[in-house]
């Protein structure tokens, strides 16, 4: 008991510590960003951080990070030198689950235009993707497979496909492969025999998946290269890799509509401030200029209606309404509470 | 001599306290490596294991070593990381031993020639080097356009995305590390010995197997150890070469820490990982004379 005292009070001691040397600062009204990097980082950078930073007069400090696993070792040791942190959304809400975030206030951050389940009690949504059915134009042409089931069918459409590693996005297809409905996916695989049935379903396609991809940049190479016939993978990266001259075309229909996220680190320095630039980086005109720089489309459905985005190419936009209503919504609640047991089965049905 | 010969007791402390000090010179000179490995890698690797008996609240705990001995997948990738490192380690020793051995028989201005062309890739990045055999082995790769070009084959071979690839790369990469340390210890063989074998009669042959080799064993187990040892904890290569169904302990690292955010689930597999491979090592040490072979005891 003593020695857990003596703990906490290095602990809070260590939180003073950082709270002098890092508040300073904080009083010029700065805050701090954490992002993934690249060009993801550098298109948030230039259509959401920095004019909103401009807007509100204050300064934005960028930072980036390898992922949540970072931000819960800031938190555990008591030393948080984040505000505003960029996620998945399946990362955010087991992290939020976790208790290593803050929970966001909704009086503040107007999500009232929002599209439906694209913020959450510890997140809200920044860009929507999908996790798309992608296709080799060599081998297949301008129709390819358009549903799940067409890409079991190996009689129909021969060829290599690659699958994702992990088991995020990776179950969903083989259910609505197997006849299950969108709409009853999650229901099904929240019983032990909907698991199983995914798991034998993609043990039926094995043979014919040639490789198990573990990044976007690794799933838009094998297009450019033309090493798959077929693939599962994220769409803005294959819009890029198309417009590099790769022989790729893809489908909403059937795809999973998926999130990335702002949220603000538990024990943030300049917690207030943080929701008062989420708030700013969720308003619609921020949403709309972000993608010029990147074919994510905006969680504020509003960004749709400001004429800010051309008409065509916001049809090619995930979250576009005619292509969200083809698409499944990923359930950040199945993974929360089965990802880890998920996970566990699906390595075994990998390294079978 | 006859100075020493008589032994009195004067001599023999001055020579005492002499010795003493050299030792601590020698200890204070080599106090600040010691400290740096102190430093950078007792303290890290004593912290992995630490964390890796903490559970999420932060107790003393098991249960990450409850959850790799009831996940069959955890066996099974152990199992495959020992087999590729293994099976790389041969193929290293196989093309590494002939090469080795042809540069330590060359005039040593073209052994240091061709030493460089061994050494050359050590420049180049291991990222590049991997994404290189990517470019040259995948279905419309270099080698698979020359093959099916010149009508060696008619279907893309499957060289990269699996075990093969996996190995092309690893041991292409590996190489350097076993043919240094052998060459070094070919190049002190007394070319006396082979010449002597000779001179009692044995056939070339009979003096290579029966003199040269066991010579050149040091050098020879020495790399093989390090590239064994280096194959264990390989990343970058197996992860792209292996297109995701060659998975090895160091890509479950990572993915359990995507998944658990959490380092003490990884630092069991680290933990368990060193203590099978020290466990390796002695075993194997004590089945073939480990230290006689890397000329350590006498």
């Amino acid at each position: 008991m003593l020695e857990r005292k003596l703990l906490n009070c290095t602990v809070a001691l260590a939180a003073l510590h950082a709270a002098t040397v890092f508040a300073l600062p904080a009083l010029a009204d700065e805050i701090t960003v954490v992002s993934f990097g690249g060009a993801y980082q550098e298109a948030q950078s230039k259509a959401l951080f920095q004019p909103a930073a401009k807007a509100m007069g204050i300064t934005v400090r960028e930072e980036t990070y390898g992922g949540i696993a970072d931000l819960r070792l800031q938190v555990k040791s008591g030393a948080v030198t984040w505000d505003v942190v960029a996620s998945g959304s399946g990362s955010a809400a087991r992290a939020g689950a976790e208790g290593i975030l803050e929970p966001l206030d909704y009086s503040v951050i107007d999500v009232s235009t929002f599209q439906e389940g694209l913020y959450q009690d510890f997140c809200v949504g920044g860009d929507v993707f999908s996790t798309v059915l992608a296709w080799n134009t060599k081998t297949f042409g301008d129709n390819g497979p358009q549903s799940w089931a067409d890409f079991w069918d190996v009689e129909k459409f021969p060829g290599k496909r690659a699958y994702r590693n992990s088991v995020a996005g990776a179950l969903e297809p083989a259910l609505m492969a197997d006849g299950v409905p969108a709409d009853q996916v999650y229901d099904v695989l929240s019983t032990p025999e909907g698991l199983k049935r995914a798991l034998d379903k993609i043990r039926e396609l094995k043979p014919h998946i040639a490789v198990w991809w573990s990044s976007g940049a690794q799933h838009a190479q094998l297009m450019v290269d033309g090493e798959v016939d077929m693939v599962t993978g994220w769409n803005g990266r294959f819009d890029v890799a198309a417009k590099n001259g790769a022989a790729v075309k893809y489908t909403f229909n059937q795809a999973l509509l998926d999130y990335d996220c702002y949220a603000i680190a538990k024990g943030a320095p300049n917690k207030d401030l943080a929701m008062k630039f989420l708030a700013e980086i969720s308003k619609p005109e921020y949403q709309a200029d972000f993608t010029n720089y990147i074919t994510y489309g905006p969680t504020n459905v509003k960004a749709y209606e400001l004429g800010l985005i051309k008409d065509d190419y916001a049809r090619l936009l995930p979250s576009h309404p005619d292509n969200a209503a083809k698409q499944l919504p990923i359930n950040l609640q199945w993974y929360i509470k089965n990802e880890a047991e998920a996970s566990a089965a699906y390595q075994d049905m990998l390294t079978e | 001599m006859s100075g020493i010969a008589p032994s009195s007791a004067p001599h023999a402390a001055l020579l005492h306290r002499d010795g003493v000090r050299e030792h601590w010179t020698l200890f204070s000179l080599s106090l600040p490596a010691l400290l740096l490995v102190f430093v950078m890698l007792v303290v890290p690797i004593g912290w992995l294991f630490w964390l890796s008996f903490l559970s999420d609240a932060g107790e003393f705990s098991l249960e990450h070593y409850r959850r790799l001995a009831s996940q069959a997948s955890y066996a099974r990738i152990f199992r495959t990381t020992f087999e590729v490192s293994l099976v790389t380690t041969a193929l290293c020793v196989l093309l590494g031993y002939p090469l080795a051995y042809l540069l330590a028989q060359l005039p040593r201005r073209i052994a240091a020639l061709c030493m460089i062309a061994v050494l050359l890739p050590f420049w180049t990045s291991v990222l590049v080097r991997t994404y290189a055999w990517l470019v040259l082995l995948q279905r419309q790769g270099i080698v698979n356009d020359w093959g099916m070009g010149l009508g060696l084959w008619q279907e893309p071979l499957p060289l990269v995305h699996n075990l093969a690839g996996t190995l092309i790369g690893m041991t292409h990469i590996m190489l350097p590390y076993l043919i240094l340390p052998l060459y070094g210890s070919m190049r002190a063989i007394d070319g006396d010995y082979v010449k002597a074998a000779a001179n009692l009669g044995a056939s070339p042959s009979r003096a290579f197997w029966a003199v040269y080799l066991p010579l050149s064993l040091p050098g020879l187990v020495a790399g093989a150890t390090i590239v064994f040892i280096l194959c264990l904890g390989f990343y970058i290569t197996p992860a792209l070469l292996g297109g995701g169904r060659v998975i090895l302990v160091s890509m479950r690292i990572a993915t359990d820490i995507e998944l658990f955010f959490n380092w003490g689930a990884a630092s069991a597999l680290g933990v368990v990982l060193l203590v099978l491979t020290v466990a390796l090592l002695y075993l194997a040490s004590r089945l073939a004379g480990f230290e006689r072979l890397m000329g350590g005891a006498k």
